[in-house]
Formats: structure tokens, sequence, C-alpha cells
């Protein structure tokens, strides 16, 4: 489904602030698989997000999606296939357009973008319909400005905004760490359902090491530019959050400095 | 006052809508401020006289006007998207370049247009007087681009536009190519404030090299005045309110230069109405903050 194969990624490279961001770093994703990144600051998770999506040329190696190279288009052109949901909730939609306007947004995602009248009662019925699975009330307030909604709902609108159109594969680049325990809960919830039901393929970068070993199929962890662990199947459900620190420490040969920004 | 004054005003107030919707396309939908504006206006007012003078027909010299207008809006925005020039440096850019591209189009610095045909002539043909037909058709052309714009803003495109003035970033990651967006508005707004210049010109009866000097400010200025009378979220009052605000801001032109100022005061004058505008925010929240404090002391007094 997605292939990452020996990406580098530098940032402000020949200058003082060089960056070694992504170090060779190699993945193979089958689809269906969710898997959780976790790792400390700057090890690497939402660059390597970033890359897949396309904002970020590489430096070295190939991005490989359904068999395609897709390593030289931009952002905008692998759309289609992947769907980005961000930390700022404020990011997934356009603050001052409607409810109902952003998802006939969203409802275009990759797809040529006519002259003709975009909204009508069968999109707003559609839309009526895709909210009222949110139970959040949105179903009444198409034409809110969405900049009225609160982070959470804005969080599940755009949750609902990515699977209007199916993706192949969803980015989630901590996408409830900016939310309440609350409604972290809920949003995280919400997208466990619209994942599995729809069978997409996903990455998730999170703090929560809980969640990290709890959510999807797979944990990857991360360091300084490398996959340092990658735990699936058995390995990963006898996994525990200490025994996960532990190994940290094993693979890194160092002591993790960040404990409390992992665990919280 | 001179009723007549007011009605030229008036006139004025509709033929700069079209000029004002341009600036409101790129500064508030887009949010990018662009100052190609002050050349693209003579640009049009330039390309129509010219045309005019060598025996054009006015109606077609007004048509070319606006694709002149994209084009140096096209320019605009590609030297911001291709080679990341900020907004205002590129808008500069473009806009100095144009002064010399008009200087050469027009031959001279002022370009008279007596008793040479004019657009308003083939309204006055029905049997309205020139001042009429002025008014009339300047009022259907700003009517005709208020109902485009709005079409054209609810339709998928437009409102990707929209969405890419608003959020470029989740714009790109739904697919649109965000640089395109930009330099396609920033085409559609220069071929009005284009086409304004063109009928302006017509209007006035001459095109001078000097007429784009200022105008985004103006444009700016109307923009607020129609804010501030119809703030409103729906796009459609959105249009109607930029419209009343160029009116609106002609008449207080054509009022304060009643009170005895110089035509040269009103840049000025403009510019402080803007910076007026600009700040009232943070004068705002000052008296607010003084009557906070002022409420506490009498609480604790109490």
């Amino acid at each position: 489904m997605l292939e990452v194969l020996e990406v580098t990624k530098i940032f402000n490279q020949g200058s003082v602030n060089e960056k070694l961001a992504l170090n060779n770093v190699s993945l193979k994703v089958p689809p269906g698989d969710f898997i959780a990144i976790i790792g400390g600051n700057g090890a690497g998770k939402s660059t390597l997000l970033n890359c897949v999506a396309g904002v970020y040329p590489v430096e070295r190696g190939r991005i490989f999606l359904n068999g395609e190279d897709v390593t030289g288009l931009p952002d905008h052109r692998r759309a289609r296939d992947i769907a980005r949901i961000f930390q700022d909730p404020m990011m997934g939609t356009a603050a001052s357009m409607t409810v109902e306007e952003n998802l006939a947004l969203a409802l275009k995602r990759g797809a040529k973008r006519t002259l003709r009248w975009s909204l009508n009662e069968t999109r707003r019925r559609l839309f009526r319909e895709k909210l009222a699975m949110l139970k959040l009330g949105l179903e009444d307030r198409l034409g809110t400005p969405v900049k009225l909604l609160s982070g959470g709902q804005r969080q599940a609108m755009t949750l609902l905004m990515t699977t209007l159109i199916q993706p192949r594969l969803v980015l989630l680049d901590e996408h409830t760490a900016s939310l309440d325990p609350k409604t972290a809960l809920k949003v995280l919830e919400l997208t466990r359902r619209l994942v599995e039901e729809n069978n997409i393929t996903s990455l998730m970068v999170t703090h929560n090491m809980e969640q990290a070993l709890r959510v999807g199929n797979r944990t990857i962890m991360m360091h300084e530019g490398k996959i340092i662990l990658d735990l699936q199947g058995e390995q990963r459900e006898n996994m525990t959050v200490p025994g996960l620190i532990e190994m940290f420490h094993k693979v890194s040969g160092e002591k993790m400095q960040t404990d409390r920004i992992l665990l919280t | 006052m001179n009723l007549t004054v007011f009605y030229g005003a008036v006139i004025l107030g509709l033929l700069y809508a079209l000029m004002v919707l341009g600036v409101y396309l790129t500064f508030r939908i887009l949010n990018f401020p662009d100052l190609t504006v002050d050349g693209s206006i003579t640009l049009g007012a330039a390309v129509a006289a010219s045309l005019i003078i060598s025996g054009v027909n006015p109606v077609v010299a007004t048509l070319v006007a606006p694709l002149a207008g994209a084009l140096a809006g096209l320019v605009t925005g590609t030297l911001h998207t291709k080679f990341s020039i900020p907004p205002l440096l590129a808008g500069i850019l473009t806009m100095i370049g144009l002064y010399s591209i008009n200087l050469r189009i027009m031959g001279r610095p002022n370009l008279p247009l007596l008793r040479q045909p004019v657009i308003f002539e083939y309204v006055a043909r029905t049997g309205l007087t020139m001042r009429n037909s002025e008014f009339i058709l300047s009022l259907c052309v700003a009517l005709l681009f208020i109902f485009i714009l709005y079409y054209f803003l609810n339709t998928e495109t437009g409102q990707a536009l929209r969405a890419t003035g608003d959020n470029e970033v989740m714009m790109r990651s739904l697919g649109v190519n965000t640089d395109r967006m930009k330099i396609v508005g920033l085409g559609i707004s220069n071929a009005l404030v284009a086409l304004c210049g063109a009928l302006v010109a017509q209007y006035q009866g001459f095109a001078d090299i000097s007429m784009g000097i200022g105008v985004i400010i103006a444009g700016l200025a109307s923009v607020i005045v129609g804010e501030v009378l119809l703030g409103s979220s729906r796009i459609i009052v959105w249009l109607m309110a930029v419209v009343l605000g160029s009116v609106l801001y002609r008449l207080i032109i054509a009022v304060v230069l009643r009170l005895g100022f110089q035509p040269t005061d009103l840049k000025l004058f403009t510019a402080v109405i803007v910076t007026i505008a600009l700040i009232s925010p943070f004068i705002k929240s000052y008296l607010e903050k003084l009557r906070e404090r002022y409420r506490e002391k009498n609480k604790l007094k109490a």
C-alpha cells in the first residue's frame, strides 16, 4: 500500500542549522494497517508524515503509493489518495466558511472543481446524514460558520471531511493532542470507527504511549530520524508502557529524557 | 449642496466599485494585499483610451482593457507563487513596471478623449441625457458584477478560491493547487480594476499616468466603509456593502472638497480614514481596559 524506501530528509542543508530529520528511513505498510508512531520531540515523526504527504521534498529515497512512485509529486497531487488531519483543530477547516461549504470543499478532494453552483439539496441531504453520525447536533447547523464551533466539533468535522471521499491512506498528526481529555477520547473513538469501518490505512503520530499500544494494530517508535522499534502481533499485545520505555532505553542506548512528554 | 455634485459622486462611486470589488477579492477573500491595482487601473485606462483614439469601437476598447489587467495580475501572481516574492513586493514590482508600460501605451502622460466616441453614448442613444446614461450604465455594470461574483464565489472553484485565502494548508491537503488559485484570483481582480480604469477614463474624458496613485488606499477605505455599515458573513451582503462603500466614499470626498479642501489634500484625508479604521480595534480595546479599571476602582471604594 505505502512503501517508504531509504528516505532521507535534511532541513537547512549546508547551514549551521542543518538538521538530519529522517535518516535513511524505510517502512512498508500493507493495506488496512493502523500504525501508531511514537517518539520524543524531534524524532522525525511529523517529518515522516509530511514527506509521505508530499509537503516536504525528500533529499534521498523514494516513496511508493499503491506501487506508484509519488516521490516527485507535490502534496496537492497526492491528495486524492492521502488525507491528513492536523494537531491544530483550526487547520482542518476553513474558519470563515460555513459547515456545509467546508463539507462541499471536502467532497471534491483530489477531483476537478467546476464552475457549477456548489451546494444543492442532494448534497445537503448527504451532509446532514453524515453529520448526524457524529451525534454532535451539527446536522442542524449547516449554515453556521465553522469558527463558531468548538475545537472538538471542528476536529470531528475534519474527520468526517476526510472520509467523505474515501482516501487510501490517512495521516493523523497528534490530532487529539490539543483537545481536552474527554473530547480527545471521543475524537479518538470516532477515528477508530471511521478508519476501521472503511478499512482505511492509517499512520497516527501520538505522544500518548497508552494510546500507541491500544489503538491500531502496529506501533512504531522513532528516535533521531530513525525507526528504532516496530511492534506488531503478539509482541505488541504483550507490551506494556513500562516495557516500551525499557525497550527504548535498550534500543536507543540512552536514557529517555522525554519520559514525561511521552507519558502524557 | 449642489445636487449635480452629488449625482456625479454617485456615478463615480459606482464606476470605482469595480475596482473596490477587485480589492475586496484580493485583500479580503484571498488575504493577499495586492498593490498591482495602482498600475492596473491606469493600464485599463491607457489601453481603452489609446484604442478609442486609434479608431477602435469604444465597447471593444472597454472589453480589451480587462484582458490587459488580467495579464498584470498573472505577473504579480507568478512572481509571488513561483518565485516566493512576498505579496507586497510582488505587487509593487508589477506596479512600477506598469508605469513605464502605461507611458509607452499612451505615448504621453495625458491622453484626452475630447470629441471621441465613448461607451456611455451608446446608452444616451436611447434618448436619455448624457448624465442619466452614465448613471444607468455604471449602475448596471456594478449590479452585473455583484451578481457574477456572487455566483462565481459560490461555485466549486469559487469556494476553493475563498478557502485558499482562509486556510491554504487545508486546501492543499484537499488537492487544490493553491498557487494556481491565487494567480486566478489576482487575474480576476486586476481585470476588474482595469475595466474600472477604462470606464473612468471615458467618464472623465481622459487617461492620465497618475490616475492610479493611491487608488489601492481608496479601495481599502471603501471596503472598510462598506464593512462598517453592512458587516455580515454572507457573500451577497458583503458584495453589496463593498459597492455601497465605494459610493459613500466618493460622497464623503465630494463633501470634503466642498468644505474647501484642495483635491491634492484628498490623499492625506484617505490615508487618515484608513488608518483610523485600522487602529480602531486597538482604540476600542484600550477604552474597554480603561472602563474595566474604572469599574474595579469603584468596586474597591464600595
